[in-house]
């Protein structure tokens, strides 16, 4: 600023004027030079002509003049306002520097609340607000029957239904799905030395081309693969796509796999292309899962077997989804489920409703997600009044300094813009750390595969996250600089010079605004922490629930077998010979106390066949929901530890025997209300099965939905899709597995080396949604309370300190130290009370709002307020108690002394 | 007015215009008149050329300026030398003597020098 000359500054009374400054100089050269010409004889007027003829041309010079003028004067006052602001941060950093306790605490708790805010808009944006990632992703429906009670077969079609749906509708540029019963490590990738598991999807042939997938490599399906058969192979080569990730692992990103075969399941199949990286099966259509592998889907093969696909609908530009709907209901009176069986026509009334893709893979999680974001928010508030607080503080000791800077003409604008560079300077530092901390929370969170959210995998800090931590920082500036500079800025500059600092009337009304501030923030930390608690009790609650099964020590692992044999029945002989083989090795594993398979575990994929009834009972059609089905052997419900009345399956429930059942307590309930089910018959079509067993409840879809029908068939009698092994055992899974392979190897070379999970793996990505949410709410509630902590701490310990003299006074009169101890604590508790009021009814409020995310819990929970009182009462105390010791500790004649 | 010299003029003019100024403010009138007598009349710097040239270098920040009264009692435009425009005047003169002495040398030669040994 020295270099500022000094005409400048006046000319700044009036501003500046480039234009005027150059006529003057010109002029002034003009009289200069007439003067001179005079001087050496010339006639006045004839020696301004000649000035000006000398000159040349007055107006060009003018002209560029004002230019280079104009120029410097934007130029100047530019540097004028960088130098100020250079100026403004340099004060700032040496006074921060002065205080590292503050500038260290105040770092610490933007970069907590700006880091986890920047996160969790990340989350959201990925999640919630961008488009899912496909071309025109919009156009693209989830078509489905509302919601029922019988898993997944009631919510696919059959492939006679997916065809007709797809030449009839006429909404469509195309319709797709794919095989929605596929499970996990459903292939093996042999020819590689040992066998690796794989889990492939079977995709009908379009659907990479109508989400609008490129292939990273290679190509899709043609058209003729599209028919396939996969495997075995009878007409050509079968055809697979590799996802990337899978591409990557177990290939070792290999190119040269392109147009080559590998071999599944032991045959010979070309890889056609591979998936990109952004493509990931998983993160859309099965959170927490993944797909290694992709193979078309046969129709002609699968046209028997009941409802399969998933469907997938790409929408004709333009066409809305209540047009979809309303299309859809024109063509499905139509539809048969099986060509076959004319009596099947119509049966999908009413049963095709498209839904925007987005809708069905992120809408459970709208509100959670708002709630969450909110949260965090709540957190940022937080922080924000924290500053705001802990900056007034330092404003109040600073108060001299400011009033003296007043007094030497700094103006009111330029002390609130010192104060705001203040808090830019900390929330910009803030807020780049904070990205760093959201970086490193973002990384580890998209790399949670078992984290059961959708799109996790294209979860990272993008650009827009970065525009956020800006927004964000500069709202935090805004929130806690403006305040203490308002403040600061207004005070009477006469009065803050006389004023001796301590019990001035400036002191005493800082005090009150601070006071304001704790209480708003306890209340915030308090609505937090009710929430928290009702999402702490939720997810308590849903632990609580009665699984049906005991997922302690039991372990599973999916088991291959060959049951290829020319009829239906050599082939159920043949398979329960292999399973009663696979049983008896396992149970003789020392340590193994139970063992048992089935085709389908809980809390995984389910399917349902047909609407069974009650032999002698007459039922209205559809009053009856259909069961889910499970085809077990002999020992499982004892391994998955369900509770059973009645009797288990025995190897001699043949297929000559009598058809035998077991039915879940629901199922029991609705069929034979009332009534002891075991012996009453249950008719299927013309079939007759007894029930012989009553088994527990057992979850199915989540912990968190009611229960349906289940019925349990024994594999001596029906057909198993395949064969999933449940050990029950003491022993960890970890020590076991070698063991176990090894037997079901000497069985089967070709076994592949599957994982031998814990049961309790599945429960915990069941609850992982909820959990997420949980503990995230939780974390926050935590930050608000020690955010709210800090509070207290900081209006008690600077209220002490101003009111040293005071308190020297009282115990100088004989107060004692207990007394004033009692009274500072007092203070303290009357700012938590407060506090907890006001906070416990903006809960109110907000409990009521967040009751659909509940579960068993009242928004009106009273275990969550009073806790939440009560952590709040004990934290006011501890950190009350701190400047109470010191307040009672205060030594009168020093304290009087020095005032 | 001499014409003859543009060229050479235009090159030197900035150099010129800082020198003028190493003895205190002067108005733009007054370098003029401090450049044309010094020269001995030889440099006659046109005002087209000599104002912009004042405010380049102004805005350059190599010159200050403020106003002020000349001798005659008028308002006037003094500029100074920043201790920015003080330094470059400095590496001027020196770069200008340098280029001088070696083009004096060149012509105060009276043979051809012996061929330099590779």
């Amino acid at each position: 600023m020295s270099n500022t000359p000094f005409w400048r500054r006046y000319a700044r009374f009036i501003g500046p004027d480039p234009a005027a400054d150059v006529k003057d100089e010109l002029g002034f050269h003009l009289d200069a030079k007439t003067d001179d010409l005079i001087r050496q004889g010339w006639q006045p007027e004839a020696a301004r002509k000649e000035a000006e003829q000398q000159f040349g041309d007055l107006r060009a010079v003018e002209r560029m003049g004002q230019r280079i003028g104009q120029r410097t004067e934007r130029r100047r006052r530019l540097s004028d306002y960088a130098n100020d602001l250079l100026h403004d941060a340099r004060y700032t950093l040496r006074t921060l520097g002065r205080d590292p306790g503050f500038a260290a605490v105040s770092l610490l708790i933007l970069t907590l609340a700006i880091g986890a805010n920047v996160a969790v808009f990340s989350v959201v944006n990925t999640i919630l607000l961008r488009p899912l990632p496909f071309p025109r992703a919009n156009e693209l429906v989830w078509i489905a029957p509302p919601p029922s009670e019988c898993g997944w077969s009631c919510a696919t079609y059959s492939a006679d239904a997916y065809e007709e749906f797809r030449a009839a509708s006429r909404a469509y540029q195309d319709v797709t799905g794919y095989e929605a019963f596929t499970t996990p490590e459903n292939f093996r990738l042999t020819g590689l030395g040992e066998p690796v598991p794989a889990t492939g999807i079977e995709v009908i042939g379009n659907f990479f081309q109508v989400l609008g997938v490129q292939p990273a490599m290679g190509r899709l399906f043609t058209a003729e693969e599209a028919r396939g058969p996969v495997i075995p192979n009878s007409t050509g080569t079968p055809v697979a796509l590799l996802a990337n990730a899978y591409w990557k692992r177990q290939f070792h990103s290999d190119r040269a796999v392109v147009g080559k075969a590998i071999e599944l399941n032991g045959a010979p199949v070309t890889v056609v292309g591979v998936l990109p990286e952004s493509f990931d099966y998983g993160a859309v259509f099965a959170p927490g899962a993944r797909a290694d592998l992709f193979v078309p889907l046969s129709l002609d093969t699968e046209r028997m077997w009941g409802n399969i696909v998933t469907l997938i609908g790409r929408l004709k530009p333009g066409v809305s989804v209540a047009q979809a709907l309303d299309d859809a209901n024109r063509v499905t009176p139509d539809m048969y489920f099986n060509l076959k069986y004319p009596q099947s026509k119509g049966r999908y009334k009413g049963d095709l409703v498209p839904v925007p893709l987005k809708d069905y893979v992120t809408g459970k999680l709208r509100r959670s997600l708002i709630a969450l974001w909110l949260a965090v928010g709540t957190i940022l508030l937080i922080a924000g009044v924290n500053l705001s607080n802990l900056l007034l503080a330092r404003s109040a000791a600073r108060a001299k300094e400011f009033a003296t800077r007043g007094a030497l003409g700094a103006s009111r604008g330029r002390i609130i813009r010192q104060l705001l560079m203040e808090s830019l300077l900390l929330s910009g530092a803030g807020a780049v750390l904070g990205l760093g901390l959201a970086f490193a929370v973002i990384r580890w969170l998209a790399h949670q595969g078992s984290l059961a959210l959708p799109l996790l995998n294209s979860l990272r800090i993008d650009s827009q996250a970065v525009g956020w931590t800006v927004l964000v920082a500069l709202l935090t500036a805004m929130i806690f600089g403006l305040l203490p500079g308002l403040r600061m800025a207004s005070g009477n500059l006469q009065e803050l010079l006389k004023d001796s600092g301590a019990g001035a009337g400036l002191g005493r009304k800082h005090e009150r605004i601070r006071a304001a501030l704790v209480i708003s923030e306890i209340a915030l930390a308090c609505v937090l922490l009710v929430s928290a608690g009702l999402l702490l009790r939720s997810f308590a609650k849903v632990l609580e629930v009665d699984l049906g099964f005991e997922p302690d020590h039991a372990s599973s692992m999916n088991v291959e077998y060959d049951e290829s044999a020319p009829t239906d029945e050599a082939r159920l002989l043949k398979r329960t010979a292999i399973f009663q083989e696979v049983l008896a090795r396992v149970s003789a594993i020392p340590g193994v106390q139970a063992a048992g398979i089935s085709d389908y575990l809980p809390l995984g994929p389910n399917r349902s066949w047909d609407t069974p009834v009650p032999k002698g009972k007459v039922f209205v059609p559809g009053e009856l929901a259909e069961p889910l089905v499970y085809v077990v052997t002999p020992g499982f419900i004892r391994a998955m530890g369900i509770g059973l009345q009645g009797r288990d399956f025995t190897w001699a429930d043949g297929p000559k025997s009598e058809r035998v059942i077991i039915i879940n307590a629901s199922m029991a309930r609705r069929f034979w209300p009332g009534e002891d089910p075991v012996g009453k018959i249950l008719m299927r079509g013309d079939e007759q099965d007894r029930v012989v067993g009553v088994v527990d409840d057992v979850h199915e879809e989540s912990l968190e939905s009611s229960l349906g029908a289940q019925v349990y068939y024994p594999c001596t009698q029906q057909g198993p899709s395949r064969a999933q092994l449940v050990v029950r055992s003491s022993l960890p899974p970890s020590v076991l597995a070698p063991t176990l392979l090894r037997a079901l190897r000497e069985l089967n070379p070709n076994q592949s080396a599957s994982e031998f999970r814990p049961v309790q793996t599945i429960v915990d990505r069941a609850v992982s949604p909820r959990r997420f949410f949980m503990l995230l709410v939780a974390a926050f509630a935590g930050l608000g309370l020690l955010l709210a902590t800090l509070g207290i701490y900081g209006v008690i310990s600077y209220s002490v300190t101003r009111q040293r003299p005071e308190i020297g006074v009282r115990m100088a009169l004989g107060a004692t130290a207990g007394r004033v101890q009692r009274q500072v604590l007092g203070n303290t508790l009357r700012l938590a009370l407060a506090g907890i009021v006001i906070g416990t009814l903006i809960a109110f409020i907000v409990a009521r709002a967040i009751a659909s995310l509940l579960f068993a819990t009242s928004p009106w929970d009273f275990p969550s307020y009073l806790g939440m009182a009560l952590a709040l009462l004990v934290v006011a105390v501890v950190s009350g108690y701190v400047p109470a010791r010191r307040a009672s500790s205060i030594n009168p004649m020093e304290a009087l002394r020095n005032n | 007015m001499d014409t003859a010299k543009p060229e050479f003029l235009r090159g030197t003019l900035d150099v010129l215009i800082l020198k003028s100024l190493v003895w205190g403010p002067l108005h733009g009138y007054a370098v003029t008149n401090f450049i044309r007598q010094q020269s001995d009349d030889a440099f006659l710097v046109e005002e087209g050329t000599l104002y912009p040239a004042l405010w380049r270098l102004e805005s350059k920040g190599l010159l200050s300026s403020e106003w002020g009264l000349s001798e005659n009692n008028r308002k006037a435009k003094f500029y100074s030398l920043t201790s920015e425009g003080r330094r470059r005047l400095r590496q001027e003169i020196k770069t200008w003597q340098a280029y001088a002495a070696a083009v004096a040398k060149v012509l105060a030669a009276t043979q051809l020098p012996e061929p330099e040994e590779a």
